[in-house]
């Protein structure tokens, strides 16, 4: 389904401040799995995120999504096949827009767009269904500025936009790291559910070691912009976070001095 | 105050309702400062004055000039999304260029219609006076213009326009090629201001080099006078207010300039439309105030 080869990006390069986010990473991710990525800050989990997005385009390496080379396509492109949740529950709905109004841009992501109008009337009762599932009240509140809800609600508003539409991968960008615990949890179950639901492709990036081992099946470790450990199946089934720890010290023979991997 | 020139604050107002609805998308909308409109709004008065007096009717005049601030819009809006150059930055280059763009269509600084037919003198009804007759019939094109942005933002790609403005990033990841969208918008803002300096010429009997000076802060202060009374953040509520803010702002003026005591001139009248915006930006401060004191918050 994606099949990520070989990416490098490098930013500012020949710069002092050059960074290589990515040094080669390479990834394949059969379709209808649900891949949670790791890794410590400026591991590359974002740019890698976003090079499969399209928001960056990679200096090597290519990008087969549905095996189709989306490697220069930009983003409003590629939305035909990514679907995607950012980190900011500010970024991934317009806050002038109504609960409905909202929802039916994401009801024709990737397709033309024409000249009738947006939100019908058969289309608000599909949304107003949709809502309900949230159990947030919200299939009340269609015409309400998206504006007016919290973090939470949004992010959840998100989710179910994301899946409007069929999609070949979903990508989810520390979906639930701006949310306090409780909505963190309600939002996480909410992903889980979705993504049994329509038996999406998705990849999740986390920093949380404990998130990346509950759900999904199967588990990337980035560092320095590569994968360094790649676990799925009956191996990952009995990994605990100090195993994971302890694994990654392993694989890349050195100890993990980055305490900000602990947390969460 | 007159009854004649309160008609011609209508039939002036109203015209702005037309640059007003342009600032409206640039602005609002887009999220796109643009200055073009200083240039966009002579234009659209040098092409129907050049072509009518040339001999072409007036309406496909009209038509010609309005396109014309379309295609200004829309490389406004090119200089930004294709050759990144910053927006304000953009629309201050196109504006500029304008200004030489509009004397070459010209030729002359000024291109007067005396007796030449306009849209106003054609359309005009049998026994009406014209004073009457150019407000109502400009009141009629605004109100149509008004319904049909309104349509237009209620669809999928005036939606993916909406979503652009406020939140880029998003727009592309549903799939929005924002950079058209802007073209897009673009285009159609400064056609309504080409279109609006072309009944502006044919309504003032001619087209000149300067009439554009100042129409951004006109159509910018129609915007705000409009919201501070009408705030909402629904489509038709604010093409409606802008409308409204336009002729009032008018009235304002109309209103400084004749009362005889308060003792203004024609020249004062960059210092009142300075006045008026400032006292409509405060408005919503002050109410918010007022609102904290009575509702105990």
């Amino acid at each position: 389904m994606l099949a990520a080869k070989d990416l490098h990006i490098t930013f500012n390069p020949g710069t002092p401040i050059e960074t290589r986010a990515l040094r080669g990473l390479s990834l394949d991710i059969p379709a209808g799995q649900f891949v949670t990525v790791i890794g410590s800050n400026g591991a590359g989990k974002s740019t890698f995120l976003n090079a499969v997005s399209g928001d960056l385009t990679v200096d090597s390496g290519s990008i087969v999504i549905d095996h189709e080379d989306v490697t220069t396509q930009p983003v409003w492109d590629r939305a035909k096949r990514v679907a995607r949740v950012f980190q900011d529950p500010m970024a991934g709905t317009c806050e002038d827009l109504t609960i409905e109004e909202n929802m039916a841009l994401a009801h024709s992501r990737g397709q033309r767009r024409g000249l009738s109008i947006a939100v019908k009337a058969a289309m608000r009762e599909e949304f107003r269904a949709r809502l309900a599932t949230l159990g947030l009240g919200l299939e009340n509140r269609l015409t309400d500025r998206i504006g007016l809800l919290s973090g939470g609600q949004r992010q959840a508003v998100s989710l179910l936009m994301a899946s409007l539409r069929p999609s070949r991968i979903l990508l989810l960008d520390e979906h639930t790291a701006a949310l306090d615990p409780r909505t963190a949890a309600f939002v996480l179950e909410l992903t889980a559910r979705i993504v049994e639901e329509s038996k999406l492709t998705t990849m999740m990036v986390t920093h949380s070691m404990r998130q990346a081992l509950d759900v999904g099946e199967r588990t990337v470790m980035l560092h320095q912009g590569a994968v360094v450990l790649d676990v799925a199946g009956s191996e990952r089934q009995g990994l605990d976070v100090p195993d994971l720890l302890a694994m990654f010290a392993r694989v890349r023979g050195e100890q993990l001095s980055d305490d900000g991997l602990l947390l969460g | 105050m007159s009854i004649y020139s309160l008609w011609g604050a209508l039939e002036i107002g109203l015209i702005f309702g037309l640059v007003a609805l342009g600032v409206l998308i640039s602005f609002r909308i887009l999220r796109f400062p643009d200055l073009t409109v200083d240039g966009s709004f002579p234009l659209g008065g040098a092409v129907a004055a050049t072509l009518i007096s040339a001999g072409m009717d007036p309406f496909t005049s009209t038509l010609v000039a309005t396109l014309a601030g379309a295609f200004a819009g829309s490389i406004t809006g090119w200089l930004n999304v294709k050759l990144k150059i910053m927006d304000l930055l953009a629309s201050i280059l196109m504006m500029i260029a304008l200004y030489s763009i509009n004397l070459r269509i010209m030729g002359r600084p000024n291109v007067p219609l005396i007796s030449d037919p306009t849209v106003f003198t054609v359309l005009q009804p049998e026994g009406l006076s014209d004073y009457i007759a150019r407000p109502m019939i400009l009141l009629v094109l605004v109100v149509v213009v008004k319904f049909a942005l309104d349509w237009y933002f209620a669809t999928q790609t005036g939606l993916a326009m909406r979503a652009t403005g406020s939140n880029p990033r998003m727009a592309r990841s549903q799939g929005v090629a924002t950079g058209r969208a802007v073209l897009a918008g673009m285009a159609i803002s400064n056609a309504l201001c080409a279109l609006g300096g072309a009944l502006f010429a044919q309504s003032q009997g001619g087209a000149d080099i300067s009439m554009g000076i100042g129409t951004i802060v006109i159509g910018l202060a129609a915007v705000i006078v409009g919201e501070s009374i009408m705030p909402s953040r629904k489509m038709m509520i604010a093409t409606l207010a802008v409308i409204i803010g336009a002729v009032l702002y008018r009235f304002f003026i109309a209103l400084a300039l004749n009362i005889d005591f308060i003792g203004l001139q024609a020249q004062d009248l960059n210092l009142v439309t300075a006045v008026l915006v400032t006292i409509a930006l405060v408005i919503p401060l002050v109410r918010k105030r007022l609102r904290g004191k009575t509702g105990g918050r």
